[in-house]
């Protein structure tokens, strides 16, 4: 059995008095690939975004390969990260590809890439350099490196944000409907990228509309409806013998 | 034109003094003005209350009217907390009240200026630094400021221009700029016309000049952007 890389424990996440998460638990392995399906508002982003504590959950508990993320409670009843050092190293370790790239429109290709292992991992600038320019070749962007976000492709620019994401050598990657601002045209290239990353044993959590990808590729898959995971296990016996009524209406309204 | 040439290396010492004031009020006006600006910004209601005081204040009131406040106000007010305290009669420079007021009243439509940029940057690229363990500082540093500056850059220019022209208020509080010098020369060859039309003129280059220095900017901080 491999170790545990995350586990996710009873996490509530309320904005306001919309409950987006309402008890999610959920543990991945080293090498696991996990996609997260759902219909939008299903609380599915917001689940990712819970365990790189972008968004501080109402409750609940997050460990990243063991590692409790602590949290406090402050007087109005929200919580937040007691220490930030320990969720700036945990971060950098938890690398997120986003739905929008985010990349930053100030910095060509290569120093978008070599911003966070220079500035976070302080690692030297030759060295981030070449690690970035092996990352750029590997998702085929290295004759690309001088651009600036805004002169690329939504395809290119998510290849660029991946290599980014894995310039920091992280343990797990985590991706937020990496493919959903694409053009169906330029989905292909960006799925191919991530797909060489499920074959080499990376641990992802992967949040997509992708069905295919999530059959495919992931290890495992989790559907979510109204906060809740509803249904969860192996593609093969989830795609084909759903449990949930739910996630068969889903299945039909994917597929129709 | 004689007296222009007689009188000209004075008005080009009082064109270097406006110059001074008008960097050294440049400089602490983004200073206060950036400090506004995350203040503004900030969760700090208190910090949000002081700043958001301070441009209301200022921005409602006339540069000159506030520059004599300050000047003739602020040395009777200091020398009269110096008498309690036992110090010597302090005499306030002109020249350091005037950069110092000029900064303190710019540095609240720097304010407005930053607080705006800040807003236009994208917060997903400020997430994306967070995501990746970058500490705040460093976000701002290396992500909030640079991405501001694009769209700070219109009103900055627009600011330095107004604040530029402003120095020649300085004049009033006996600094000799070069408004205050053309006055002089204008009165004793009366010839007014003729020296305010001088100081006219430089006013011209050093906005002139300043254009360029903006335009400057503006290119060298939208690189990687998108012209229509």
């Amino acid at each position: 059995m491999a170790a545990t890389a995350l586990k996710v424990e009873d996490i509530y996440k309320n904005f306001g008095s919309l409950e987006v998460l309402r008890g999610i638990s959920l543990e991945a392995y080293e090498h696991d690939v996990i996609s997260i399906l759902g219909s939008s508002g299903s609380g599915k982003s917001t689940l990712l975004r819970c365990i790189n504590l972008l968004e501080t959950p109402t409750s609940g508990k997050v460990y990243v390969r063991g590692e409790l993320i602590k949290m406090r409670e402050l007087r109005s009843g929200e919580r937040q990260a007691e220490d930030r050092k320990q969720v700036e190293r945990i971060r950098s370790k938890l690398a997120m590809v986003f739905q929008q790239f985010n990349l930053w429109a100030h910095m060509t290709v290569l120093q978008n890439v070599m911003e966070a292992p220079v500035n976070v991992l302080n690692l030297p600038k030759a060295e981030a350099r070449e690690r970035a320019e092996t990352l750029l070749q590997r998702v085929g962007m290295l004759e690309h490196k001088s651009y600036y976000p805004a002169h690329l492709s939504g395809g290119q620019m998510q290849r660029a944000a991946i290599a980014r994401a894995l310039a920091m050598e992280p343990d797990m990657l985590l991706f937020d409907e990496p493919t959903s601002a694409l053009d169906p045209e330029l989905v292909g290239e960006v799925l191919k990228v991530i797909r060489s990353l499920a074959e080499e044993g990376r641990t992802m959590l992967v949040v997509t509309h992708e069905m295919g990808f999530a059959r495919e590729v992931s290890s495992r898959v989790i559907f979510l409806d109204e906060g809740l995971i509803v249904e969860s296990g192996d593609p093969q016996q989830v795609f084909n013998s759903p449990e949930s009524d739910r996630f068969r209406e889903f299945l039909v309204g994917v597929f129709k | 034109m004689t007296d222009v040439i007689a009188y000209f290396p004075l008005i080009l010492k009082g064109m270097l003094l406006t110059v001074e004031v008008a960097l050294l009020s440049l400089l602490i006006s983004t200073l206060l003005g950036m400090i506004g600006a995350l203040a503004k910004l900030s969760k700090s209601r208190i910090a949000q209350s002081i700043a958001g005081t301070y441009t209301t204040i200022i921005r409602g009131i006339p540069d000159l009217v506030l520059m004599t406040i300050i000047f003739f106000g602020g040395q009777i007010l200091l020398n009269n907390i110096g008498e309690k305290l036992g110090w010597d009669y302090i005499d306030v420079s002109p020249f350091v009240a005037g950069f110092l007021t000029i900064g303190f009243i710019f540095g609240a439509y720097m304010t407005e200026s930053f607080r705006g940029g800040i807003l236009a940057v994208s917060r997903g690229e400020i997430e994306a630094g967070y995501a990746f363990g970058m500490t705040p500082f460093n976000v701002f540093l290396r992500i909030t400021l640079p991405a501001m500056i694009r769209h700070a850059l219109p009103g900055f220019g627009n600011n330095w221009l107004v604040l530029a022209k402003t120095t020649a208020l300085v004049s009033v509080i006996g600094l000799q700029d070069m408004v205050y010098t053309a006055g002089l020369a204008g009165g004793s060859t009366r010839k007014p016309f003729t020296f305010y039309c001088v100081v006219a003129f430089l006013f011209l280059i050093i906005t002139g000049v300043s254009d360029v220095g903006v335009r400057w900017l503006d290119r060298r901080y939208s690189v990687g952007v998108r012209r229509a």
